[in-house]
């Protein structure tokens, strides 16, 4: 089974927010960055899929000179090899223009699956594994939390809002966007990380003429919809004081 | 036009639909476009005369094999049909996981933009800009749609109160829209849904929620936040990464994919505030958010908060609760 998973290089979850001058996007110098976490998820279940079935795992990415960093790391939880689709104008890309990048990379491939993570914890679109689906020509489901592949037929369970579930059944190829928890994550051995690097990293040009189809005008902190009183002090201190808010305040504890 | 997806299985309605009828008011507040709301799906009818309450122009359902079941193929197939004959400026839906499973797809087809959970509207420049959250809600952004129309847009659950949508005078016209689409071209085969395991424990139910996240750092630490519970006299729960973990079981998790909750008291340990966080949680009457870090966006739903090491807070507040 030839298994493709797309991964996103995203800012890590203790990075602070700091606007260009513009106050249209980040300043990526300040930034580090990791795996998107919903992504991990879909290595993993590939690399789970292809220790079943055996075959193939290729990790694809676009983005900018900075994502080989994501790439090396699949390639040392044990992904065979990579394509990169390179160029700095991705690194704020929209989910059209990301899935045409990785659409045109990927054609020639013939991949049986495609595993994506549900969505990306920076811009957050929840749309490029589907856009990519459409684009291949692909079924897709979405939101995945089991995968069987039996035979050449695919079945996986799709989780649906409030604790219900749903089998799909459907024909491969096809894309599934992977929700997190689907498994549980391995780590990258020695081992691993030093065959990670021999292995293949091909490089891809961004195809030209890809539109944006949404713009940011303006990026901003959060406004605030509650007014929150913030309780100082010492531990002690600040814990009496929220008791007693909670009791004559808010009333809602005896 | 401003048309409106509505989302109903078997005839009832998803609440949300009420949730993207009021965002498409405020829209025709700036662009002036009159509203319909689309009802696809079998027995669309009943869901529909329910929308007419709404201060819209009119109320077309379409129904089609294609539609029963749900699968994206289908949806987006009629979708596109139905779309291409009502001609709108804007496509409205609400951020649901249905809608997530078909929208982008219906956009790339069409070739058109689509901007995802979108909390806000306002006019921009002489256009319109929707306002969404980034980067897991550290930061929020205007975005305007590029290219020719229609834009999609789907609005996250509860953004806008569905209680806000304004009524008619009158109810407004129901008309069925006819589509022709081949239902043998659908890929999905998908079997009826069900619920993993009996829910145990009901947590919109509960008065009171102690609930645990991230910054709980450790399994036997969940031991800290189950104290406390007992203190309170309180229901345990945790945001989504505790229960993938395993250090809680599933039926505890709080949030889109777990049970939404409304208790009178919600106090959040360590808990960052991921979008799909607060939207199973922020209906609470009284949150309280305990997180070392300051810009955390728990703190923006929280009517109380203390920053700071939740291992030297919370034994303070059993401590000061005893008392």
């Amino acid at each position: 089974m030839k298994i493709a998973v797309c991964i996103k290089q995203v800012p890590t979850r203790e990075w602070q927010p700091r606007l260009n001058d513009a106050r249209t996007w980040i300043r990526d110098q300040d930034v580090s960055f990791e795996m998107n976490e919903p992504d991990a998820y879909a290595l993993e279940e590939a690399l789970r899929l292809k220790e079943k079935h055996s075959g193939e795992v290729v990790v694809c990415s676009a983005g900018p000179a900075r994502v080989a960093q994501v790439i090396r790391e699949a390639l040392a939880r044990g992904a065979d090899r990579a394509i990169h689709v390179e160029d700095e104008g991705l690194s704020s890309a929209d989910a059209f223009v990301t899935s045409e990048a990785l659409a045109n990379a990927m054609k020639d491939e013939q991949f049986d699956l495609v595993l994506t993570g549900l969505q990306s914890d920076d811009q957050g679109f929840a749309q490029v594994g589907v856009i990519l689906a459409e684009k291949l020509g692909l079924p897709h489901a979405t939101i995945i939390m089991e995968v069987q592949a039996e035979g050449g037929a695919l079945r996986v369970k799709r989780e649906l809002e409030g604790g219900w579930f749903q089998w799909v059944a459907m024909p491969l190829p096809a894309v599934l966007t992977i929700q997190s928890g689907i498994n549980q994550l391995r780590y990258a051995t020695l081992k691993g990380i030093m065959a990670a690097k021999k292995k293949e990293i091909r490089k891809a040009a961004a195809p030209p003429g890809a539109a944006s189809k949404q713009k940011i005008v303006s990026l901003y902190a959060p406004e605030k919809g509650k007014k929150t009183q913030i309780i100082g002090g010492s531990p002690a201190e600040a814990a009496k004081e929220l008791v007693r808010r909670l009791r004559e305040e808010a009333r809602v504890i005896a | 036009m401003i048309l409106v997806i509505a989302e109903q299985r078997g005839g009832k309605l998803n609440r949300a639909t009420w949730e993207t009828i009021a965002a498409a008011q405020q829209l025709a507040g700036i662009t002036g476009a009159p509203i319909a709301i689309l009802v696809p799906g079998a027995h669309a009818a009943g869901a529909a005369s329910d929308l007419a309450a709404a201060q819209v122009k009119e109320v077309v359902t379409v129904e089609s094999p294609a539609f029963e079941p749900y699968t994206p193929d289908g949806f987006a197939a009629v979708l596109r049909d139905a779309i291409a004959q009502l001609a709108p400026a804007h496509v409205l839906l609400p951020h649901t996981y249905q809608t997530r499973d078909f929208a982008p797809k219906l956009a790339a087809r069409m070739d058109r933009a689509l901007l995802t959970d979108v909390i806000g509207v306002k006019s921009a420049g002489g256009g319109t800009a929707f306002v969404r959250p980034m980067f897991q809600g550290k930061l929020t952004a205007d975005v305007v749609p590029l290219g020719p129309a229609p834009h999609f847009v789907t609005f996250q659950i509860g953004a806008y109160r569905a209680d806000r949508a304004a009524k008619g005078a009158s109810p407004a016209p129901v008309r069925a829209l006819s589509v022709a689409v081949d239902a043998s071209a659908i890929r999905e085969k998908p079997e009826p849904p069900f619920q993993q395991a009996k829910q145990a424990v009901d947590l919109s139910q509960a008065e009171r929620i102690v609930s645990v996240g991230r910054g709980i750092k450790e399994q036997s630490n969940i031991e800290v936040a189950k104290k406390l519970a007992e203190a309170l006299g309180a229901e345990l729960a945790a945001s989504r990464p505790i229960c993938d973990a395993g250090w809680l079981p599933m039926e505890r998790q709080v949030g889109s994919s777990g049970q939404t909750v409304a208790p009178k008291l919600y106090l959040a340990l360590g808990i960052s505030g991921a979008i799909q966080h607060l939207v199973g949680m922020k209906g609470s009457n009284t949150v309280v958010a305990i997180n070392k870090d300051p810009d955390a966006p728990i703190f923006e739903v929280a009517d109380y908060g203390i920053v700071g090491d939740l291992f030297e807070i919370v034994p303070a507040i059993i401590e000061a609760v005893k008392q």
